[in-house]
């Protein structure tokens, strides 16, 4: 497998002095070409500074992030996201929407005339392949959101990115809309053939659309470790309830729980715990 | 259920808090909210409590509005008031929206530009009177002055609050898509921000009436302001309540056409 991304020392600060806050830390990671990574962790971690980092929506300081061995600089069409809400422009028809990058010059640049009939029928595939044939021409907040999301991954998509960075993309959704959306995209990702970088809060989510989990940890934010996903390629629902998949699942909780930071409050529940006993040993 | 439980549990379930209403009732509500006020006006008319010279009944002043129309050239008036009024609201607007973008959009010019503002919009347009008469003289441009100068801060505040109010993932999505910052502030910012720039120059507009009177006290010799002001030496309060809700009519049907265009660009917002 040859890399795709490539982050080298990684280091993100935000703010300066006593107020610093140390977002990454010492983050050494290379992604393969079409390799499918998740990243997990506890709020503060920096999953979500990293993605925005390999976007190019921040800039790290200091270290650095390569694609296919070249520093990145600001975000390029090169590596597409999809956000958790709100990303829609609420003026523009799902259509208009999906194409909106067609609107842009980086998309224009050197394009001839057969090219564009090509990406004409490139968004019409993408709106059946997200299932928005029958919107098509709704405005977003006509639309639920795991739609919304649809529209969004469609939108991103369109360029044909090497990259898809998500950033908690499910988030917001019910638990059974994210069941299909979980399928979705991990036939997305196949069809496509994209590198796919997501970060979620959910474990069970990470490994079931992961080919590797890395587990993040805060104070600092760093890698604490990053764990294969032993699961068949093609995956399908019922495998959440094998017992590889729960084992798996225990392991990365734990991490993340014992590298949360929240001893204070698991002591404050023991502690709950032993007076609500102490009391019914009384009565 | 009978009808009269029926027309009770309605009167009950129309007081949930934030409860719905049927077109019907809404009206009939908004129309009682009407004629309340006007009954008493004209009770109070002609209880012959207040002397008349005070209070005017409705039918009083409704036939000053008639004599006004045909003897003194009421339709003069609402033209020469209506006219300041844009003209004054239309330079604040055409200034304050490219200035209010840039502020909302730039940091530097945020730095530059907002504090500044801040500190002008609390000086009282009505100060700026015998500064702005040496300046531009007591012609037409006098009064467009003032008014333009009562709402121009204001509009430039309001419209970089409605800028910075598009949300940064809009803008963020459209720079993983590889817009460059030109098209950020055409394709993103702007569409996006629209709505509330409407609504902003539809509250602007308000207050661009309200400086209207101030602004016909500077050398008029016309206008719904000037012949408030005027009726005020002859005791004619009839014509002072006729002017006043003259001016009332006017900024509703405005502000009524603002709403309208309101719901006639920006269909995706009433479609749900």
């Amino acid at each position: 497998m040859t890399t795709k991304i490539s982050i080298q020392a990684a280091h993100k600060t935000f703010g300066s002095g006593e107020k610093s806050i140390v977002a990454l830390q010492e983050v050494n990671l290379d992604i393969g070409s079409n390799e499918f990574v998740t990243f997990v962790g506890a709020s503060g971690c920096g999953k979500s500074t990293l993605l925005r980092c390999i976007g190019g929506l921040e800039r790290l300081s200091s270290g650095s992030i390569q694609v296919d061995g070249a520093d990145i600089d600001g975000p390029g069409v090169d590596r597409a996201m999809v956000f958790q809400h709100y990303s829609l422009y609420p003026w523009m028809t799902v259509t208009e929407n999906i194409k909106f990058s067609r609107l842009l010059r980086a998309g224009r640049e050197d394009i001839t005339s057969s090219d564009v009939e090509v990406a004409s029928g490139r968004a019409d595939a993408l709106i059946d392949l997200m299932g928005l044939g029958h919107v098509r021409e709704a405005y977003p907040n006509q639309l639920s959101g795991g739609m919304q999301q649809r529209v969004a991954i469609a939108r991103a998509l369109l360029p044909r990115p090497q990259i898809l960075l998500m950033d908690e993309p499910f988030g917001a959704l019910d638990a059974q809309t994210r069941e299909v959306m979980h399928d979705l995209i991990l036939h997305v990702s196949k069809l496509e053939k994209t590198t796919i970088v997501f970060v979620t809060h959910d474990v069970e989510e990470a490994i079931y659309l992961g080919q590797r989990v890395v587990v993040m940890a805060p104070r600092p934010g760093r890698i604490d470790s990053i764990c294969d996903v032993d699961l068949p390629a093609q995956r399908d629902q019922d495998m959440k309830l094998e017992p590889g998949f729960l084992q798996q699942k225990k392991a990365i909780l734990t991490r993340i729980r014992e590298t949360a930071g929240m001893r204070t409050d698991h002591e404050l529940l023991e502690r709950m715990t032993r007076q609500a006993a102490q009391q019914n040993d009384m009565q | 259920m009978s009808s009269r439980n029926k027309i009770l549990a309605g009167w009950g379930s129309m007081w949930v808090i934030r409860g719905e209403l049927s077109r019907r009732t809404y009206l009939l509500f908004a129309l009682f909210g009407m004629l309340v006020p006007l009954a008493g006006w004209w009770g109070l008319s002609v209880s012959g409590w207040m002397d008349a010279v005070f209070m005017p009944g409705p039918m009083q002043v409704l036939s000053r509005t008639y004599t006004w129309f045909v003897e003194d050239d009421l339709s003069y008036d609402i033209w020469i008031s209506t006219y300041r009024v844009l003209a004054g609201f239309s330079i604040s607007a055409v200034l304050a929206i490219p200035i209010g973008l840039m502020i909302g959009t730039y940091r530097p010019v945020q730095a530059m530009l907002e504090p500044l503002t801040d500190f002008i919009r609390y000086m009282p347009a009505v100060a700026f009177i015998p500064l702005v008469m040496l300046w531009v003289g007591i012609d037409e441009s006098s009064k467009i002055a003032i008014i333009f100068i009562g709402t121009f801060f204001q509009m430039v505040l309001m419209v970089a609050e409605d800028v910075r109010r598009v949300p940064i993932t809009q803008i963020e999505a459209a720079q993983t898509m590889g817009a460059n910052r030109g098209e950020i502030v055409k394709l993103v910012i702007v569409p996006s921000a629209k709505p509330a720039l409407l609504d902003t120059l539809r509250v602007t507009m308000g207050w661009a009436w309200t400086y209207l009177v101030v602004a016909e006290l500077v050398a008029a010799n016309s206008g719904l302001g000037y012949s408030i002001l005027r009726a005020q030496r002859f005791m004619q309060t009839d014509k002072i309540f006729a002017g006043i809700i003259l001016i009332g009519l006017i900024g509703l049907t405005i502000d009524q056409l603002f709403r309208w265009l309101h719901r006639k660009n920006f269909p995706w917002l009433y479609k749900k």
